[in-house]
């Protein structure tokens, strides 16, 4: 069920049976017969942590999506809703709540619980509606850290950047602290903790804070992991800007990933069997779940897609052998032997079409035109070329009024990538964006100066060639099909926020300290005193174990870099990722943007 | 400086830059074709369903996540719903009427059952009573109540407490210093929730000018505060919390934020009029006035056309009828229909394509592109062909297009344009690779045969022979320059 997130090198099925426990312990506080009310956003996560089967144990028997107008009349004893807390949806509640009928018998009780954190600020909100006491029950479930694979949690949330770097609500991050304190609850006092940037600052002082106030904290746990490396998203803008080249990282960009799973076309995925070709095609989106439990995805999730191919192309050779084998098992045990492997070889025939007509999509997609130039003006960018004049790629896609968001990614990169824009060359994209797509864009341009990603030069100096030498983000002879370096994910670029990581590992950072003051914020080390008892005495040849907390968000390519680090022969150190967020360029621009009411056509 | 394709895939051989190229291309492909067949190839081995792996539901969800657990018992009770509903109105009154009783019962019996309560049980009783205000005045400040257990915290206990959403009471922190020293308590634990809940509470109980001179020296808890105050849309509190920060800008942009909420054009249009004399950065004053000037003429656009298009005077909107009002779309949308439906009007009417261009100094690449895809659109190639012809002095004609004729060709091609047309623009290419690619695919057969004939190339014109059909007057001038020997063929 969930023996993907036991296969890295830190266990994370006890954080899931955690998260489980509290659960259930909750459910049995609301006595007799239930129905959930979801805000939808949260089933998602809610589904990496527990099946139906769990509610249904605890007498949950009906659930429904968080809907205004009123509430389906469901004979239980208890209504409960599992909502964030946004204003928003606490109008929904208080429409669901008015309409309920009082006459009713027996009446049904009615709760809440809040994920991750009660908020005082919504039930003021509930309260001026006047509804607030109907509540039994008002909770909390600290679903921080969320875990996503045996090597990735993430908090799933998704404003939070714009709430750190925008609106300077630091919220997001004392739940992240929260998180990490749960985190070592379970798996021990993490002894080094690293960071860069504001947000990684103040998670740093919260968790020391918290360990403080909470002197109980102080556990007895034999600790898992070494180093804690906590960075801000703003430390590196540059890499989720680009677009990701490796498979997971495009299957991302291309149909999104919710949760672990990918809504795909159907029309590839039509079921092939004889006499029925054509008719009754699907027409509902291939739901497929993405994680390491599936071998094959878990052997080309992180490979450049260039090298996707010739794996796909192996692996049918080595099934189709393995089915061949039928012909030669003679004797009933050699058929018995055949017949008892046939289900996994089953598992591997369908794992390997699945991949093969998603390889398909996507291939269709990176062999376009477009694709190719717009690529093409990235990598001229990132490689330095070019960065201080308004772009024609970039003009003739306004003109032909590509979607937004493209145009927002390839300016705000080209910023990025010449420390801010010369103010001719940004008014000239200002004027050409909002004239084409609207005035009120403004205020989504004004939004991305805000936050660093669209600005004017200052002093005239551009540091990014300095940092982009001594990081070595760019490399030019890249080697897609047996990686030596990280800059395989972009095909050229080493993601930056990658790099900080590994240089931290080997040699340290006091290597680049003058390029780490070039980038925002402070960067610091902190250590956590373990008892005697406690302190590891490292065998000869044992890896680190370092956690790699990306405040503001990850995409996948930087996920899959630091897998790679992970499964270098000498590297020495095993990462395990967290963060707010599993973000790409698109989603994170979204994220960013003012919410506009939608054009007529 | 713009370079075409043909330019680009040398610039990428020739320079140290490695592109996401397919350099394997027919590999790769034949390699995805190969496992493709091998799988299904095996489907005719085991043919087992597909889904065995994980159960997998009609619409793609597993079977037993929560997402479709949710479907599953949703409409199983819909059913029970309905049932119910059907029962009900046989029984009695009417269905549409039932749940408007209900809520108006509803909301007296809350009213009532909230006395009924233990009042203060909760943090957010004791926080502050606002909302109790509205329905139960008589509950403002019984101090009394609160003495029960929350006397003797300290700031930093009680944001502790709250932290961990404990109950707590606020009401006893009566000093200013009480409740500066609580605030910077709540800021340092950096718990938002927190933070807010004392903002919520300092709000209420602080004077707005005092709290806002606090708050200035103490930015995070500003920015929690305005973060507030926007989710909670307490406008009017927002500007002049900005206004006396000397926020000016954002003051400014908070203020034309607001016409997305107006729906009515007219008021949105008086509402940006208000907007244009605030402060915006320099830059952005000059967009904002655009924005009303544009909304402006747009409705005096709208009305006119739509008149125009009822009447079915105007042949142009009899064979072309809108698909939809131009009101609030962009500048070079509205420039596009100008031209579209407008284009030969006298530039003193507020919906000639020329009028727009001045008003709002549209550089000429800009007009150009947008003019050519609306008269391309219509099929005016007269229009097309007038856009590029420039006069000199001396009343020769001369072809320019500051968008690079390639560009010219790319949008006719996508309009459809006849080949006669099309080659036209594609002689016009300066650029001889470029020119021949876009002929070849284009099938513009004179430019191609011109252009081999120009560069004295004998072997690629024998070839492009296949490329005609057969007898056809292209088929004869190839013959005829190729038996032309007054041409020094290059090879």
């Amino acid at each position: 069920m969930a023996a993907h997130l036991s296969s890295g090198r830190v266990n994370l099925t006890a954080l899931r049976e955690a998260g489980r426990r509290e659960l259930r312990e909750f459910l049995d506080k609301c006595a007799g017969s239930k129905a959930i009310v979801w805000d939808e956003s949260l089933t998602g996560p809610f589904g990496l942590i527990a099946q139906y089967s769990l509610l249904k144990e605890h007498e949950v028997e009906k659930m429904f999506t968080l809907k205004p107008g009123r509430l389906p009349q469901a004979d239980v004893k208890n209504i409960i809703f599992f909502v964030r807390p946004r204003l928003e949806l606490m109008d929904i509640i208080t429409d669901n709540v008015l309409r309920e009928d009082r006459g009713r018998s027996p009446q049904r009780d009615f709760h809440i619980l809040f994920v991750p954190r009660r908020s005082l600020l919504c039930e003021q909100w509930l309260k001026e509606q006047g509804v607030l006491g109907s509540f039994i029950h008002r909770e909390q479930y600290s679903l921080d850290l969320i875990p996503f694979d045996g090597d990735l949690l993430s908090m799933e949330a998704e404003s939070a950047f714009k709430e750190c770097y925008l609106e300077s609500d630091q919220t997001s991050l004392y739940h992240a602290a929260k998180g990490l304190m749960t985190l070592q609850a379970l798996y021990g006092t993490i002894p080094q903790i690293f960071g860069k940037g504001e947000c990684a600052r103040h998670v740093a002082n919260m968790m020391i804070r918290m360990k403080r106030e909470f002197p109980g904290s102080q556990n007895s746990i034999f600790p898992v992991f070494d180093t804690l490396l906590l960075l801000d998203r703003n430390v590196d803008l540059l890499t989720p800007l680009a677009t990701q080249l490796t498979y997971e990282g495009l299957i991302d960009e291309i149909y999104g990933i919710q949760n672990t799973y990918v809504k795909l076309p159907p029309e590839k995925f039509a079921p092939k069997k004889q006499g029925e070709g054509g008719k009754d095609l699907p027409t509902e989106p291939k739901k497929l779940q993405l994680n390491s439990a599936e071998e094959l995805y878990a052997e080309i999730r992180d490979k450049n897609f260039n090298a996707v191919g010739s794996v796909l192309s192996k692996k049918a050779k080595i099934i189709s052998a393995a089915f061949e084998e039928r012909h030669h098992a003679k004797t009933v045990g050699e058929i018995k032997q055949f017949v008892s492997q046939l289900p996994h070889m089953q598992a591997a025939r369908s794992s390997l079409a699945n991949h093969t007509s998603i390889a398909e999509l996507i291939k269709d997609i990176t062999t376009s035109e477009d694709f190719f130039d717009n690529l093409t003006v990235e990598q001229e960018f990132m490689s330095g070329i070019d960065t201080d004049k308004v772009n024609t790629y970039i003009e003739d896609c306004i003109a032909q009024k590509h979607p937004l968001i493209k145009i927002l990614r390839l300016v705000c990169l080209q910023s990025v990538c010449n420390s801010g824009l010369k103010q001719k060359v940004l008014d000239h994209y200002k004027r050409e964006i909002i004239q084409t797509y609207g005035y009120e864009h403004i205020l989504t341009l004004n939004n991305l100066e805000k936050a660093g990603l669209l600005k004017p030069q200052t002093g005239g100096r551009n540091n990014y060639p300095t940092i982009r030498k001594t990081l070595r983000l760019w490399m030019d002879d890249v080697n897609e099909q047996n990686p030596n370096d990280i800059s395989y994910v972009y095909s050229g670029y080493a993601p930056l926020s990658v790099r900080l990581a590994q240089l931290l590992a080997r040699p340290g950072w006091r290597s680049i300290e003058e390029v780490l003051k070039m980038l925002p914020g402070p960067h610091f080390e902190e250590r956590q005193q373990l008892p005697t008892g406690l302190q590891k005495k490292r065998q000869h040849g044992e890896n680190r174990v370092t956690l790699v907390f990306f405040l503001g968000g990850v995409t996948y390519a930087e996920i899959a870099a630091l897998r790679f680090l992970s499964q270098m022969e000498d590297g020495g150190t095993e990462y395990v990722i967290a963060t707010t967020k599993l973000i790409n360029g698109t989603t994170w621009m979204k994220s960013l943007m003012e919410k506009l009411e939608p054009a007529p056509f | 400086m713009s370079r075409v394709r043909a330019d680009e895939e040398e610039y990428w051989h020739s320079s140290k830059f490695r592109a996401f190229t397919f350099d394997d291309e027919d590999d790769e492909l034949s390699q995805l074709k190969e496992s493709k067949q091998a799988v299904n190839s095996l489907r005719d081995i085991v043919d087992d369903d597909d889904d065995d792996l994980e159960r997998v539901s009609w619409s793609g969800e597993p079977v037993g996540s929560i997402s479709w657990s949710i479907k599953e018992t949703a409409s199983s009770s819909t059913s029970s719903l309905e049932g119910r509903d059907s029962s009900l109105q046989k029984g009695s009154s009417s269905y549409a009427a039932f749940p408007k009783q209900v809520s108006s019962y509803s909301l007296s019996s809350l009213f009532k059952g909230r006395n009924k309560l233990p009042s203060f049980q909760s943090l957010s009783d004791a926080l502050s009573d606002t909302g109790v205000k509205n329905y139960a005045p008589e509950l403002r400040r019984p101090k009394a109540e609160y003495k029960d257990y929350s006397n003797d915290w300290s700031p930093k206990d009680t944001v502790r407490r709250m932290q961990r959403g404990k109950v707590c009471s606020l009401e006893r922190f009566r000093s200013l210093q009480d409740k500066l020293v609580l605030l910077d308590e709540a800021v340092a634990g950096h718990d938002g929730n927190v933070i807010t809940a004392v903002l919520i509470f300092l709000k209420r109980t602080l004077r707005r000018e005092i709290l806002f001179r606090e708050l200035e020296v103490r930015q995070v808890a500003l920015c929690h505060l305005i973060h507030f105050l926007k989710e909670t849309g307490e406008q009017k509190l927002l500007l002049d919390l900005l206004r006396f920060l000397d926020r000016t800008e954002e003051v400014a942009l908070s203020q034309y934020r607001e016409h997305l909420n107006i729906q009515d054009v007219e008021k949105r249009k008086e509402f940006l009029k208000g907007c244009v004399g605030l402060p915006f950065s320099a830059e952005d004053t000059s967009h904002i006035q655009d924005h009303y000037t544009l909304l402006e003429r747009q409705i005096i656009i709208e009305t006119n056309d739509r008149h125009l298009e009822k009447s079915g005077q105007s042949e142009i909107f009899r064979k072309y009828p809108r698909k939809a009002s131009i009101l609030n779309m962009p500048l070079v949308t509205t420039l596009f229909y100008s031209c579209f439906y407008h284009y030969t009007e006298a530039e003193g009417t507020f919906s000639s394509p020329t009028n727009l261009k001045k008003t709002f100094k549209i550089p000429d690449k800009q007009y150009v592109l947008t003019a050519l895809a609306a008269r391309a659109k219509l099929r005016a190639w007269d229009d097309v062909d007038a856009l590029f012809t420039t006069k000199n002095w001396l009343g020769y004609t001369k072809k320019k297009a500051p968008i690079g004729f390639h560009r010219v060709v790319e949008i006719l091609q996508r309009n459809n344009a006849p080949v006669q047309v099309l080659q036209e623009y594609v002689r016009l290419v300066e650029d001889v690779e470029t020119r021949l690619s876009l002929a070849t695919k284009y099938k513009c057969h004179d430019v191609v045969i011109e252009t081999y004939k120009d560069l004295k190339d004998r072997i690629q014109l024998t070839a492009y022979k296949c490329k005609v059909e057969r007898g056809s007057a292209e088929e004869e001038k190839i013959n005829s320059i190729l038996n032309n020997m007054q041409i020094r063929w290059k090879n």
